[in-house]
C-alpha cells in the first residue's frame, strides 16, 4: 500500500491524507490483532497469523476482515495473545487448534470463547477486554498506547492513529524555542536511566557552537532483564523517528543516528522499514513536507558491548573505534560525535516527545511526582506471576507494580527483593516496597531508576550470589580503560567468589566497601562509578546473609553450592532408589521401599539427588 | 563506517577471515591493528569460523535466577565446548549472551534465531542433540534466500536475520 503513496510536497497535502486515513479507521469493521513480540513469536504467533489469514481467505471475507501483526502487547506471561476487534475481546495462550473456533465464534459470530479468556486469579471471573485485566488496569499506557494497535511495518497505521501530527504541529505553529519550552514545562527527564532534564540538554546543544549538529537515539539496551526499548523499536518504530524529528527541529540538527543493539535484528529491520517509508513520503530527507527543515536518520548496529550504552562510548563506536568512554569535562552537547555538538537521548525519551507536543507539557507534568513527571516503561520480570512490559505513572509504589500489576510472587513464595536499574542499580528489600518510583527516591534507597528493568527475587535467591553475578557481569563488560573499574571489579569479584564458596574471611565486607568507595570516586564513566551499587545495596539490606556465609559457612537461601546440606525426608521418601542410582559418589544408602539416607561425610553437595527425586523428598537444609 | 563494514563481512563469511581483514585495512588506509582492536573489543565479532548452527544461551539476570548457569555447564560438559567456542565437530557455535531481551521466556536459548523458552539442562541437551549437519544446510539455504530478498539500505547492507551473536 505504501508504494501507492507519493512524496508529499506540502504540509496541507499530508494533513488531508492523514485526515482521510483517520476517518477510515473509525468506520473500520472487524480485525484480528496478533501480538508479534518475542514472547508470542517464540510460542508460535507467526503460525497463528498464517492460520487466521487462511481462515479469512476461506470464508471469502478478504477485505472485510483484517488480520494484523502488531508489536508487544505486554502480558508476555500469557503469550500468544490475540485480540479480536471491534469488541476488543482479549484471548490468551491461544494455540493452533483454537484458531478455527475463534474465527467462527468471535470474528464471524460475535460470540465470546470463554475458555480462552483471562481469568482473574482472585475472583475467578473471566474477563473479556484487556482494560478489565488487573495487569492493564493499573497501568497508564501513553508511550505504549499504540503498541499492540498498529502494524509496525506500515506507516499508514501509525498515521491513522494520529502519528506525525505532533511533527505537523511543530512545523506549522511552533518555533524551535517553543518546542524546547514545551518539553521543559513537561519536566521530561532522560529515560535511559540518568534522568537528566531533556529540555536542558536540547537547549545546551541548540546554543552550542559548531555544525553540523547530530541527534542520536540510544537503543543499545544492554541491561540484562530489560526489554522496553526493544519492544518500542519493534512495536512502534515511527514514534521514535517522530520524536527525533521534533528534537532535531528544536536543536537545529540535520543528521541523526539510531544505535541499535546487535541482538535485536527485528528492531533493526523494522526501523529500517520505517525510515525508508518515512523517506518515501517526504517525512525524512531534504525539505520535509515542503518546508525548509531537512533531517535524515541512519541506523547503526551495536557490536555487542554493554559499555556502549554510555554516551561517549557509543559515539566512539559510531566513529568506528572501540567503545571506550572518555572523561566528560567537555559535554557531548558541545563536542560529541566527530567533535560536533551532539544530543543523545534514549529511544524511550524520543518516543515520549510526540505525546508531549500533542497533548501539551502541562498535561504531561500533571502525571507523576514533583520531580519525576509522566510515565515510565518497566520490564517486570523474575520470580513474578505476570511477567511483562508495563507502563506506569511515576510515583506509583513498587508494591502496587509487583502485587497489583504483577500478581505477586510465583508459586506462593515469599518476596525478598526487587532489583532496579540493571547492573548499576541495587536491590530493594521488602521494608521499602512502599517506596515510590521516582528518580530521587530510588537513588536514596541505594538503587536507581535505570532504563527500567524490575527484577523480582524470592526467598530462594541468595543476595550475595546476586552481587557476585552483577560484579562478574560488569567485570566482563568493563572496557578496561581506567584502573579502578578494571582492577577494582576484579578484586571485588574475587572476594565475592570466595564468600559464595565458603572461603569468606572476617573483614571481607569492609574490603568490599573500601573498593566500592574508590570505584564510585575514581572511575571514568557511569559504568564504573555505579558498578558497586549491587554490592553496596545488598550489604546495606542483607548484611545478615553476608555474615551467615562468612561466619557460619551457611547460605540462608540455599543457593551457594557447598554452603548447605542435602537431607532425605524420611516421611516423603518412597525408597524408589533413583537418587541412590544417580549419586556419583555412592553417598546414599537404603533398602528398596525404605527411606534412604545420605552419608554427609561422603556427599559432595552436587545436588543430583535433589534434581532427580520425583517425590521432592530431598531437602536443602 | 568501519564497524558496519566489518559486520557485513562477518555476515557474509560467518567470521572475519584474516585475508579479508587485511584487504579491508588496505582499502580504508587504516592500520590492521585498528581492525584487530575493534574485532577483539566487540563481543559480536569472531576471528574463527563458526559452526553449522548458532546457539546462544541467555545469561541475563532473569535467566540466571532461573538456572541458566547449570544449563551452560551441562552444554559445555556434554559437547566439549566453552562459551564463545565451537564444538570440535563444528556442529554448533555456542555463545553465552548477556540478555536477549525475552525475559518472560526465561531461561531462553536461541538456536539459529529460534527462541526456545523455559529450557532446562535436559531439554537443552535434547534440542542440541537434534541438530545435524544436514538441517544446517537447509537453514543456510533459507538465510541465503532471505539475503537476496531483503532490500539494501542506502549505505549499509542488510545483514541476514541472525540472532544474538554476542
Amino acid at each position: 500500500m505504501i508504494d501507492a503513496l507519493a512524496k508529499f510536497a506540502s504540509i496541507a497535502d499530508f494533513e488531508s491524507f492523514a485526515r482521510s486515513l483517520r476517518s477510515q479507521v473509525k468506520t473500520a469493521t472487524r480485525s484480528i490483532r496478533l501480538c508479534m513480540g518475542t514472547g508470542c513469536q517464540a510460542k508460535g504467533a507467526a503460525r497463528l497469523y498464517e492460520l487466521f489469514e487462511e481462515a479469512v481467505k476461506q470464508s471469502g471475507q478478504t477485505g472485510n476482515i483484517e488480520v494484523k501483526c502488531t508489536g508487544c502487547h505486554g502480558l508476555c506471561q500469557r503469550s500468544p495473545l490475540v485480540v479480536v476487534d471491534p469488541a476488543g475481546i482479549f484471548y490468551q495462550q491461544v494455540e493452533e487448534p483454537d484458531v478455527a473456533e475463534i474465527f467462527r465464534e468471535t470474528v464471524l459470530g460475535g460470540r465470546v470463547v470463554p475458555r480462552l479468556l483471562y481469568q482473574d486469579p482472585q475472583t475467578g471471573k473471566k474477563l473479556e477486554g484487556a482494560e478489565e485485566i488487573p495487569f492493564y488496569k493499573v497501568q497508564q499506557r501513553i508511550v505504549l498506547s499504540q503498541n499492540g494497535r498498529i502494524d509496525p511495518t506500515k506507516i499508514t497505521d501509525y498515521i491513522a492513529e494520529g502519528g506525525y501530527s505532533a511533527l505537523v504541529k511543530v512545523l506549522t505553529s511552533m518555533t524551535p524555542e517553543e518546542v524546547i519550552e514545551e518539553v521543559e514545562v513537561a519536566g521530561l527527564r532522560g529515560r535511559g536511566g540518568g534522568g537528566f532534564p531533556t529540555a536542558r540538554k536540547w537547549r545546551s546543544c541548540r546554543s552550542a557552537e559548531g555544525s553540523p549538529k547530530y541527534v542520536i537515539g540510544n537503543g543499545d539496551e544492554g541491561d540484562p532483564g530489560a526489554y522496553m526499548d526493544r519492544s518500542l523499536m519493534e512495536g512502534n518504530p515511527h514514534s521514535v523517528i517522530e520524536g527525533m524529528l521534533i528534537g532535531a527541529y528544536a536543536i537545529g540538527s540535520g543528521y541523526g543516528y539510531i544505535y541499535v543493539r546487535n541482538e535485536y535484528p527485528l528492531a533493526v529491520k523494522y526501523l529500517r522499514t520505517a525510515i525508508s517509508q518515512a523517506r518515501e513520503i517526504g517525512l525524512l530527507g531534504e525539505n520535509i513536507l515542503g518546508t525548509s527543515f531537512s533531517f535524515d536518520i541512519r541506523i547503526n548496529r551495536g557490536g555487542g558491548a554493554f559499555v556502549c550504552g554510555e554516551s561517549t562510548a557509543l559515539m566512539a563506536s559510531l566513529e568506528g573505534r572501540s567503545g571506550e568512554p572518555r572523561a566528560k569535562y567537555v559535554h557531548t552537547v558541545e563536542s560529541g560525535l566527530w567533535g560536533k555538538p551532539t544530543n543523545l537521548n534514549n529511544v524511550e525519551t524520543w518516543a515520549t516527545v510526540p505525546h508531549i507536543i500533542n497533548r501539551g507539557g502541562k498535561w504531561f507534568a500533571g502525571i507523576g511526582t514533583e520531580k519525576s513527571k509522566g510515565t515510565k516503561i518497566f520490564s517486570l520480570v523474575g520470580k513474578i506471576t505476570n511477567s511483562g512490559l508495563v507502563e506506569v505513572p511515576m510515583g506509583i509504589t513498587l508494591r502496587r507494580i509487583i502485587y497489583e500489576i504483577g500478581g505477586g510472587i510465583r508459586d506462593g513464595k515469599r518476596f525478598k527483593a526487587v532489583q532496579t536499574g540493571g547492573p548499576s542499580g541495587g536491590c530493594i528489600p521488602a521494608e521499602h516496597l512502599d517506596a515510590r518510583v521516582d528518580y530521587e527516591e530510588l537513588t536514596k534507597l541505594g538503587s536507581m531508576m535505570g532504563s527500567g528493568g524490575l527484577i523480582v527475587m524470592d526467598e530462594d535467591t541468595c543476595m550475595v550470589n546476586v552481587a557476585r553475578y552483577f560484579t562478574e557481569f560488569l567485570l566482563n563488560e568493563s572496557c578496561g580503560k581506567c584502573t579502578p573499574c578494571r582492577e577494582g571489579l576484579a578484586q571485588m569479584r574475587h572476594i565475592l567468589q570466595g564468600i559464595t564458596k565458603g572461603q569468606g574471611q572476617a573483614g571481607d565486607v569492609q574490603k568490599l566497601q573500601d573498593l566500592a568507595e574508590i570505584l564510585s570516586g575514581a572511575a571514568l564513566c557511569a559504568l564504573g562509578t555505579t558498578a558497586a551499587n549491587p554490592v553496596l545495596s545488598t550489604i546495606r539490606y542483607f548484611r545478615d546473609e553476608y555474615d551467615a556465609h562468612i561466619l557460619d559457612r551457611h547460605c540462608p537461601a540455599k543457593e551457594c553450592r557447598g554452603l548447605f546440606l542435602y537431607q532425605i525426608d524420611a516421611e516423603a521418601c518412597k525408597g524408589c532408589g533413583i537418587c541412590l542410582k544417580n549419586c556419583p559418589v555412592d553417598a546414599i544408602t537404603g533398602e528398596r521401599k525404605v527411606a534412604h539416607v545420605i552419608d554427609q561425610e561422603k556427599c559432595t553437595r552436587c545436588g543430583t539427588c535433589w534434581e532427580k527425586c520425583p517425590f521432592t523428598a530431598v531437602l536443602k537444609v | 563506517m568501519l564497524i558496519p563494514m566489518m559486520q557485513d563481512l562477518q555476515a557474509e563469511c560467518g567470521y572475519l577471515p584474516p585475508d579479508d581483514l587485511r584487504e579491508l585495512a588496505r582499502q580504508l588506509s587504516v592500520p590492521l591493528s585498528r581492525l584487530y582492536a575493534v574485532a577483539t573489543f566487540y563481543a559480536s565479532f569472531r576471528l574463527a569460523p563458526k559452526g553449522a548452527h548458532e546457539v546462544s544461551l541467555c545469561m541475563g539476570t532473569v535467566c540466571y535466577l532461573k538456572g541458566s548457569a547449570s544449563i551452560s555447564e551441562a552444554i559445555c560438559r556434554e559437547f566439549k565446548v566453552a562459551p564463545g567456542g565451537t564444538t570440535p565437530d563444528r556442529l554448533f557455535s555456542f555463545t553465552a549472551v548477556n540478555c536477549v531481551g525475552a525475559c518472560a521466556l526465561a531461561p531462553v536459548m536461541v538456536v539459529d534465531g529460534k527462541y526456545c523458552d523455559g529450557v532446562t539442562p535436559e531439554s537443552a541437551l535434547e534440542i542440541l542433540h537434534g541438530l545435524t549437519a544436514e538441517n544446517a544446510e537447509a537453514a543456510e539455504e533459507k538465510t541465503k534466500l532471505k539475503i537476496s530478498a531483503s532490500s539494501a539500505d542506502s549505505a549499509v547492507k542488510q545483514t541476514p536475520p541472525k540472532e544474538a551473536a554476542r
